[in-house]
């Protein structure tokens, strides 16, 4: 087990470092940078500017710098909020949490209880409903579906608010609070949910179809026991099993949708931070948030594997 | 003797996409009480699904029951409903299968799949359940019983796991025990194991056995009587010594004369010419015709039926009709 | 064995002679039975049709401003109505989906080529060529495809990309974030391909290289191969529209579904007048879900261990 784990954090120390020098190298051919494209600045100002930040470095230094800082927690400084980018993710980090653990849990929640009815019920009516369901879920494009229902629900009908997290101007506290980010949720959260469950269910499905016919389930049945306990008992513990190793690569998966979802819905988390920081070329930002991904996406991996090894007693460490 | 079960005039067919396959077509027998019975057949004779259809587990739309009555304990099982069925089904008739690694659930500890028929027909608690279960793991001859229960199937091997199917079948005391080649996937020195363990549980508890396999050896060791199968139909039945005395049908004459006899040299080991017919594609004539050594004339046209020979032993065959031969 | 199908299937197996283009024959058979499959093949060739040739009989093809019918609502004239310049918003639909069908399309083409030759290379000769190989698809799908698209994206925008040239660009950066998905199906196909009993008996016979590469191995992944490749058509399209709706894409004057729904981003636009968004949005929907539908129905004959 040891050694195995060693291993694995090796290799995510080695992807993690390949992955920095590519994301920063994706940035270091950008052009321009903040300084250069702010035109309120003197010449002499941007000179300056550039020597505080030290954007006039060599790029092996400014990487050296940039992953040194990293090491210790320090992902840079926001030149366009003028706040350190770690406390900048603090800000709004925990709102793009909210609308990924909630959304998560629906995906979960609805792939889980779709995917075994119509696994159970094979070509039956429902299936079918499920199975067009799910085409449209994979092809429609998340900003466009996004925008659509804030035209009809928000814009026309008046329903739900268009966007945002709190309503423009106010103050509410407690349990009014509460239901006023509850309400702006609704949207995002459904778009959110929209992204995830088409893979999820499609999943859920086959697999189930894959677990009802190993002879397991007919010794289960050849027992006596109901149907009820059959599928929920003996089918659906299987089928979970491999899902399991989902949650972890869907992490990072969420907060590459969320880009979109955030901007269409003017959500205030750290993927519409993102969006605005490439209309300012805030480079800090956005490598750390690019960084955070991969991060994340690592880590994500890696749980996923742990958890499949103890989840299933057949594999051991 | 008491009949336990009596099938009549059984069909189960299948249907795929190039048309309907008669698995079983049309077949009748009966298990007396205490008796065991064993259906020999190659693969794709129609015995597996016997025992499938028996249990009610063939699979629709896939599989259907199109015709017949299996009398069992005073009840047509074929007329139940799901839920009447379910509560025979590992109470009254219990099942054994073949591959004992994939017939349990990897993901259950052993312990706890013994249990679920004693909690769902025995009406036991937890404890009681869990206790008996200990007692059925010992009682097929597993020691440690305790650790046993707690260990996943993947931690056992394969003739420890067909123990534990074993004592999972017998937890509620069926009357009847079907075995579908329970000793096939096993090594040739814990079949015998398992087979006489078998054979003692089955004289203990005063149970019927219908025992599915292709191999002759075990058959003599364990039947009491033998159907043999071959397309879907029965071609030969009788009681053991009759039948491996006397084999009327070519088919169970060439299935044991196949099989290799110890201390006696052949030169070569006989097997049977041809191949098994197209299940798809069965003409109105006797099945085995054209792999036949005696055929006739009317075997290529007309499907010979069951006629009682001496003694409890029936064949179908037209070498045995009266008459046949100055057609 | 004793499964309750398994009987039947085993024997229709032993029967069947494997030719291979009676596989393919039957293959494009049973397609042809599948009903909405072949409504979604159906929709995509109508779909290119009309975006490659409707606009050639459209009076308003020119794209010329037309002052006196700004902003007109859809009418018998304007069958999708007009925007700010007047121009037919039909035409413009059609014009724009000649873009998005082709950029998704031959985006597809580049990471099928790519991701297969990496990957059976991979997958063929093992070793330093295969780790030098999966590591860059590890590292490529270490970091999720949008970010990575948005950075390219904007560094079009800083180098100052000419318009006309972005297309092709951005079928090139869809290529990039694609490849490395397709390299790993493909290698670990060719893994699974090489243990086949026939490859041995190939390397008995001492063929060489090349000769089991691409005669022997790449055939067996082909199919697979095709599914993958037109799930891909639809990826590829929607990622283009995300990308050109946000502006880093392809950009105005050449229009694409997606730059079309940018104006959206109009608050005036995006309430009352949602003829100029809602089409194209509605275009790529049918179209992805036409490719999806048909991509799952070839997956259902060409690949049959993924068989419902």
């Amino acid at each position: 087990m040891s050694s195995y784990l060693l291993r694995r954090l090796l290799y995510m120390v080695l992807i993690l470092a390949a992955a920095s020098l590519f994301i920063f190298a994706l940035y270091a051919l950008m052009p321009g940078d903040f300084v250069s494209g702010n035109l309120r600045l003197s010449a002499e100002r941007k000179a300056e500017l550039r020597e505080i930040f030290g954007l006039n470095k060599p790029l092996l230094e400014r990487y050296g710098t940039w992953m040194n800082q990293a090491l210790h927690g320090n992902f840079g400084f926001s030149l366009a909020q003028q706040k350190p980018v770690v406390t900048l993710f603090n800000e709004y980090v925990w709102n793009s949490f909210l609308l990924a653990i909630v959304s998560t849990f629906f995906t979960w929640l609805i792939a889980v209880i779709i995917g075994v009815i119509s696994a159970y019920k094979q070509y039956s009516i429902f299936d079918t409903l499920v199975m067009i369901f799910i085409f449209a879920a994979m092809s429609i494009p998340s900003f466009f579906i996004g925008l659509f229902l804030i035209k009809v629900l928000a814009v026309d009908l008046k329903w739900l608010p268009p966007g945002g997290m709190t309503t423009t101007g106010s103050n509410a506290t407690g349990i009014a609070y509460i239901r006023e980010v509850l309400d702006h949720m609704i949207l995002p959260v459904v778009v959110m949910t929209l992204l995830g469950v088409d893979s999820l269910t499609r999943y859920f499905r086959s697999n189930m179809l894959d677990v009802i016919r190993q002879e397991y389930i007919r010794t289960a049945r050849a027992k006596g026991l109901k149907e009820r306990v059959i599928l929920y008992r003996h089918a659906l513990r299987n089928a979970l099993l491999p899902a399991i190793t989902l949650v972890g690569f869907e992490l990072p998966g969420l907060f590459g949708g969320s880009l979109i979802i955030e901007k269409i819905f003017n959500w205030p988390g750290i993927g519409q931070l993102y969006m605005q920081s490439f209309t300012v070329r805030d480079y800090p930002l956005l490598m750390g948030f690019t960084m955070f991904i991969a991060i994340l996406t690592v880590i994500g991996t890696l749980i996923s594997d742990m958890l499949y090894r103890v989840a299933d007693p057949r594999i051991k460490l | 003797m008491r009949n336990v079960m009596e099938i009549e005039h059984l069909s189960t067919y299948f249907y795929t996409r190039e048309g309907a396959v008669k698995a079983v077509n049309d077949i009748s027998f009966r298990i007396r009480e205490g008796e065991t019975v064993c259906i020999v057949g190659e693969s794709g004779s129609g015995k597996s699904v016997t025992a499938l259809s028996v249990m009610g587990l063939i699979e629709e739309p896939a599989g259907k029951i199109v015709e017949g009555q299996i009398h069992f304990d005073g009840k047509q099982l074929l007329n139940l409903s799901k839920q009447e069925l379910r509560t025979i089904r590992g109470n009254d008739i219990a099942m054994i299968f073949q591959e004992p690694m994939s017939s349990l659930n990897p993901v259950i500890p052993i312990g706890k799949q013994i249990m679920e028929p004693l909690k769902t027909h025995q009406g036991l608690n937890k404890k009681e359940a869990k206790r008996r279960a200990i007692e059925l793991i010992e009682l097929v001859g597993i020691s440690r019983p305790e650790q046993i229960a707690e260990s996943y199937p993947h931690q056992l091997s394969g003739g420890m796991l067909q123990r534990v199917m074993i004592a999972m079948a017998i937890s509620c005391e069926p009357k009847l025990l079907i075995a579908d080649e329970p000793t096939t996937a096993l090594d040739v020195t814990i079949q015998a194991q398992i087979l006489d363990m078998l054979d003692r549980i089955k004289q203990k508890a005063n149970m019927s056995m219908l025992l599915i396999t292709h191999d002759l050896g075990v058959v003599a060791e364990i039947a009491d009587y033998v159907i043999v199968m071959y397309s879907g139909k029965i071609v030969e039945e009788g009681e053991v010594v009759e039948l491996f005395d006397n084999p009327k049908h070519p088919y169970t004459q060439g299935l044991l004369r196949s099989k290799p006899i110890i201390g006696d040299r052949q030169d070569e080991l006989y097997s049977i010419p041809g191949q098994v017919p197209n299940p798809l594609d069965l003409k109105e004539s006797c099945y085995f015709h054209d792999r036949c050594e005696h055929c006739l004339p009317i075997c290529k046209t007309k499907l010979p039926q069951l006629k009682g020979m001496e003694g409890r032993q029936r064949v179908a065959c037209w070498l045995y009709e009266e008459g046949t031969h100055h057609d | 064995m004793a499964s309750i199908s398994g009987g039947a299937v085993e024997l229709k197996r032993s029967q069947a002679v494997p030719v291979r283009s009676s596989l393919w024959r039957q293959a494009m058979l049973r397609l042809r039975k599948n009903k909405l499959a072949m409504s979604g093949l159906g929709f995509i060739i109508f779909m290119f049709l009309i975006c490659f040739i409707g606009p050639l009989f459209s009076p308003y093809a020119d794209g010329k401003i037309d002052t006196a019918n700004m902003y007109s609502a859809p009418s018998w004239e304007h069958w999708l109505g007009t925007d700010l310049l007047g121009r037919d918003m039909m035409t413009r639909l059609l014009q724009a989906g000649r873009i998005s069908l082709t950029v998704g399309f031959a985006s597809m083409c580049i990471s099928v080529l790519i991701g297969s030759i990496l990957g059976a290379i991979a997958g063929y000769y093992r070793g330093i060529v295969d780790q030098v190989i999966m590591r860059v698809a590890d590292l490529l799908l270490t970091i999720p495809s949008l970010p990575i698209l948005f950075i390219l994206g904007a560094l079009l925008s800083e180098w100052k990309v000419p318009t006309e040239y972005r297309m092709y660009i951005v079928m090139l950066m869809l290529s990039f974030v694609g490849w490395p998905g397709l390299a790993r199906l493909v290698r670990s196909q060719m893994l699974s391909v090489r243990e086949r009993e026939f490859m041995q008996a190939a390397t008995v016979l001492g063929l060489d290289d090349r000769r089991k590469l691409f005669h022997h191995m790449l055939p067996n992944i082909i199919p697979l191969l095709i599914v993958v490749a037109t799930l891909n058509i639809g990826g590829s399209i929607l990622y283009e529209s995300v990308l050109s709706f946000f502006g880093l894409g392809v950009m105005p004057p050449t229009p694409t579904w997606g730059n079309m729904i940018d104006s959206a981003n109009n608050l005036i636009d995006f309430e009352q007048h949602p003829w100029l968004w809602i089409p194209p949005g509605a275009a790529i929907f049918t179209t992805v879900i036409a490719i999806n539908i048909f991509g799952d129905g070839l997956r259902d004959v060409l690949d049959p261990k993924q068989k419902k």
